[in-house]
């Protein structure tokens, strides 16, 4: 893990490559980095755009795709979209809860987060989950839970 | 490559039909994201592995037919086109091995077409249908689709070959004024929502005052159930931009901006790429084909906001701000982005434009009907045979496209409703599946054209938890300025999730039609205003279901408060297979005999439904 002082470093860093001034392209960079968006970086962005970091605070938690606390090294987007709802998403994400206690937006287990995703585009494949930015269709409860599985495996390799 | 000019678009067609039909052939992958989530990226790579002799293996972006999904496309120099569907790797390898020995293996192959003109259909499959005889493309009209699972969108060459950026140099031959008449006689009106006609939305820009003007593209896409606009970008991005183009010529704009939603990374890919390969040519910048027309168009990634497909919202966002509506007006044309006239519209509308313009205003009013001219690309999904992306002509009926094309719900199971629309839209019953497709129609029967969200519902689907699904999507996405939206969709949802929860009170239907106009009439922007469609249509036209949840039932057998799992005794094995996947232990039996559930401890999770081999679990 980084220090606090490297920490801003790579943010004014990561700031300073941008040539755009647009407030949530500067969000979207750090949290590609960081896999979310450190209060440092907040301030620090609010600096750099000479705003208010309460605006800047204002902006990360508008938007769902922002996360101010770290994510695990996988993630596992479950969609519960219409198309995905109507043909059984619910009961993908139960399977994972009861197979595996993995709750949609809880801290990461083991690495992995879960979150709720409302369509990813692919409704015709439903219902449909992305691991690690995946898209796996037509899927089963019991298929669910072994393609996470196979993320286990794969850490323990 | 040196900046072109109009002639030059000639020789580079050349060059793109060389791509589009090289010898021997070219087996072609529907690549978009459908396609790689039922595997494309497998069924690509054991094409190119296994290719020799000058086969070309290309990528392309979606067919449409999603359901069969992986599909490759065979294509001959001739013309001639054989698509195949539900390969794997090793299907692909078979196909591959087949191919370059000369044959058409007839396993997987779903139907058959002419490129350029008329050919002989394939000798060895004498019975594959042609695709005007299969019943998924029969009716369809692929104006819009054309391009997608034909070229490589990433090969801007592909696209011009088939008339790409021509509709641009004829446009630019124009004045501004003559390409916004067109426009405007065309009757084209925006596929985002509302249905605004497009030509006097750019009259209203081009006439207002400032010398600063933006375009911007809405690819938003936030029904959850729709995905015609991910379709376009990923599979024929250069359309939209050609269309931006034509559109900031007539309306006097020199910069644009597409809005493309967090969750579509492959489409943002694939436009950055169509945008650099424009720029590459001269297309975009400054000076364009040497006309003096100037344009820059950027790419804004949003970050997760439903309510961010709306207009002033959207503006917001990209000038750095949450993602809240603004009363109109000032309209954007007349006050919008940095404050300046704007003109906004959906990726479909501007993939319309080089259509438009190309064959003429009068070839677009001959598609569709009087009101609704055009034709309108659907995600046809949920309880039906073949999902996938559709285009009719305005007018065709739902049923048409329900049943014909879409082939109806699987497993012989009862069609209930479809859902058009999304979270704005309504739930319309059987009785009106002869409802013809066109704004007005659709407006009327209580739900809207949308963007173009089709989910189809059968008998085991509850009306009243369906609606209760979209209450929680608007209430949760509500932005929270105007109190109407925020508290009112919430105590809606309220009143839905306890009447799911077999809690409902007599007089609950009454006061949600009553909160619903209320939230309907007093909310700032589209999204309060909308939400309580789901609700008002299923009130209107389920009324029953309703009724039967405050009896203390759930026609459908959906809501777990009001359903009780039972094992037919008559029909069980006694395999145990239920108790082992019962998370709760409430299964009970010995091998070989009939099992029990204790009701008591169940928490009717359905899994046990899922387990039996024998169907034996039912809902009392
Ligand atoms: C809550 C809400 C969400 C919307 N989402 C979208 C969207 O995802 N895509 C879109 O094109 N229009 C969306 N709209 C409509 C836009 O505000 C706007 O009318 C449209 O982009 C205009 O383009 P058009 O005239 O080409 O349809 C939405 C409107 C509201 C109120
Ligand atoms: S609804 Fe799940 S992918 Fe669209």
């Amino acid at each position: 893990m980084e220090g606090k002082k490297d920490l801003r470093e790579k943010v004014r860093e990561l700031l300073a490559e941008q040539a755009s001034r647009s407030l949530i392209l500067l969000l979207q960079r750090i949290q590609d980095h960081f896999g979310y968006l450190p209060p440092e970086g907040l301030e620090e962005v609010a600096k750099h755009l000479k705003l208010p970091v309460s605006r800047v605070y204002g902006v990360a938690t508008f938007y769902a795709q922002f996360s101010l606390s770290p994510k695990g090294k996988h993630l596992v987007q479950v969609c519960q979209g219409t198309a995905c709802h109507v043909q059984g998403g619910r009961a993908i994400l139960e399977a994972l809860v009861r197979e595996l206690d993995l709750r949609p937006e809880e801290p990461p287990k083991s690495g992995i987060s879960v979150e709720v995703v409302r369509c990813v585009g692919c409704c015709s494949l439903a219902p449909v989950m992305v691991v690690d930015g995946v898209a796996h269709g037509r899927l089963t409860p019991e298929r669910a839970v072994e393609i996470v599985k196979e993320l286990y495996a794969a850490d323990n390799r | 490559m040196p900046r072109i000019t109009a002639e030059d678009l000639h020789r580079l067609r050349e060059e793109g039909l060389r791509r589009l039909w090289p010898t021997p052939g070219k087996l072609v992958v529907g690549m978009a994201s459908c396609g790689l989530a039922a595997g494309a990226e497998e069924v690509y790579q054991a094409l190119s592995e296994e290719t020799g002799s000058g086969w070309i293996v290309g990528k392309t972006g979606c067919l449409g037919l999603c359901a069969q999904e992986p599909l490759v496309e065979v294509r001959f120099p001739t013309g001639l086109r054989v698509v195949y569907g539900g390969l794997d790797g090793e299907g692909a390898r078979f196909l591959a091995h087949a191919v370059e020995n000369g044959e058409l293996p007839r396993e997987g192959a779903l139907f058959w077409m002419d490129g350029k003109g008329p050919v002989s259909p394939p000798p060895a499959l004498a019975e594959l249908p042609h695709i005007s005889a299969h019943p998924f493309y029969r009716t369809q009209r692929r104006v819009v689709l054309g391009n997608c699972g034909f070229i490589d969108p990433l090969d801007i060459f592909e696209y011009i070959a088939t008339g790409g950026y021509s509709a641009l140099v004829k446009a630019l031959e124009l004045a501004p004024e003559e390409v916004i008449e067109e426009i405007k006689h065309s009757g084209l009106r925006g596929r985002g929502g509302a249905g605004f006609p497009t030509g006097r939305k750019w009259e209203f820009c081009r006439k207002a005052k400032g010398s600063k003007k933006y375009v911007i593209c809405n690819a938003d896409e936030g029904d959850p159930g729709a995905y015609m606009d991910r379709s376009v970008l990923e599979g024929n991005p250069h359309a939209v931009i050609e269309g931006m183009l034509i559109g900031a010529y007539a309306i006097g704009a020199d910069e644009g901006y597409v809005y493309v939603r967090a969750e579509y990374p492959l489409a943002v890919k694939h436009l950055r790429i169509a945008i650099q390969q424009a720029e590459e040519l001269g297309l975009l910048g400054e000076n364009i084909l040497g006309t003096g027309f100037s344009f820059v168009l950027h790419v804004f990634e949003g970050a997760g906001a439903f309510v961010c497909g709306e207009e002033t919202a959207l503006i917001a966002s990209i000038e750095g701000r949450r993602g809240q509506p603004r009363p109109r007006p000032p309209f954007p044309a007349q006050e919008g982005l940095w404050g300046r006239p704007t003109n906004i519209n959906n990726v479909e509308t501007w993939a319309n434009v080089p259509h438009i313009i190309r064959n003429g205003a009068e070839w677009f009013r001959s598609l569709g009907t009087e009101g609704s001219p055009g034709t309108k690309i659907f995600s046809l999904t949920g309880r039906v045979r073949n999902t996938g992306l559709v285009e009719v002509p305005m007018g065709t009926t739902l049923r048409e496209l329900i049943f014909d094309i879409g082939g109806g719900p699987p497993e012989g199971k009862r069609f209930k409703a479809v859902q058009i629309g999304g979270p704005s839209g309504g739930c319309l019953p059987e009785e009106l599946l002869d409802l013809p497709i066109d704004y007005e129609s659709l407006t009327e029967a209580g739900a809207m054209m949308g963007s173009g969200g089709m989910v189809v519902v059968d008998e085991d689907t509850c009306m009243v938890e369906l609606a209760r699904f979209f209450l929680e999507f608007t209430q949760a996405e509500s932005c929270g300025k105007c109190p109407p939206c925020r508290i009112g969709t919430k105590r809606m949802l309220e009143i839905l999730s306890r009447i799911t929860e077999g809690q409902g009170k007599p007089g609950d239907p009454e006061l949600l039609s009553e909160l619903a106009s209320g939230v309907k009439e007093a909310s700032l922007c589209g999204l309060g205003r909308t939400a309580p469609n789901p609700v008002l249509t299923t009130l209107r036209y389920f009324r029953d279901e309703y009724e039967a949840h405050l009896a203390g039932k759930c026609p459908a057998g959906a809501c777990r408060a009001l359903i009780a799992y039972h094992i037919d005794p008559e029909t069980c094995v006694g395999c145990g297979l239920c108790a082992k996947a019962c998370p709760q232990g409430a299964i009970v039996g010995e091998k070989g005999k009939p099992h029990r559930i204790l009701v008591e401890i169940c928490i009717r999770c359905g899994a046990c439904v899922a387990a039996c081999p024998k169907g034996a679990i039912g809902t009392a």
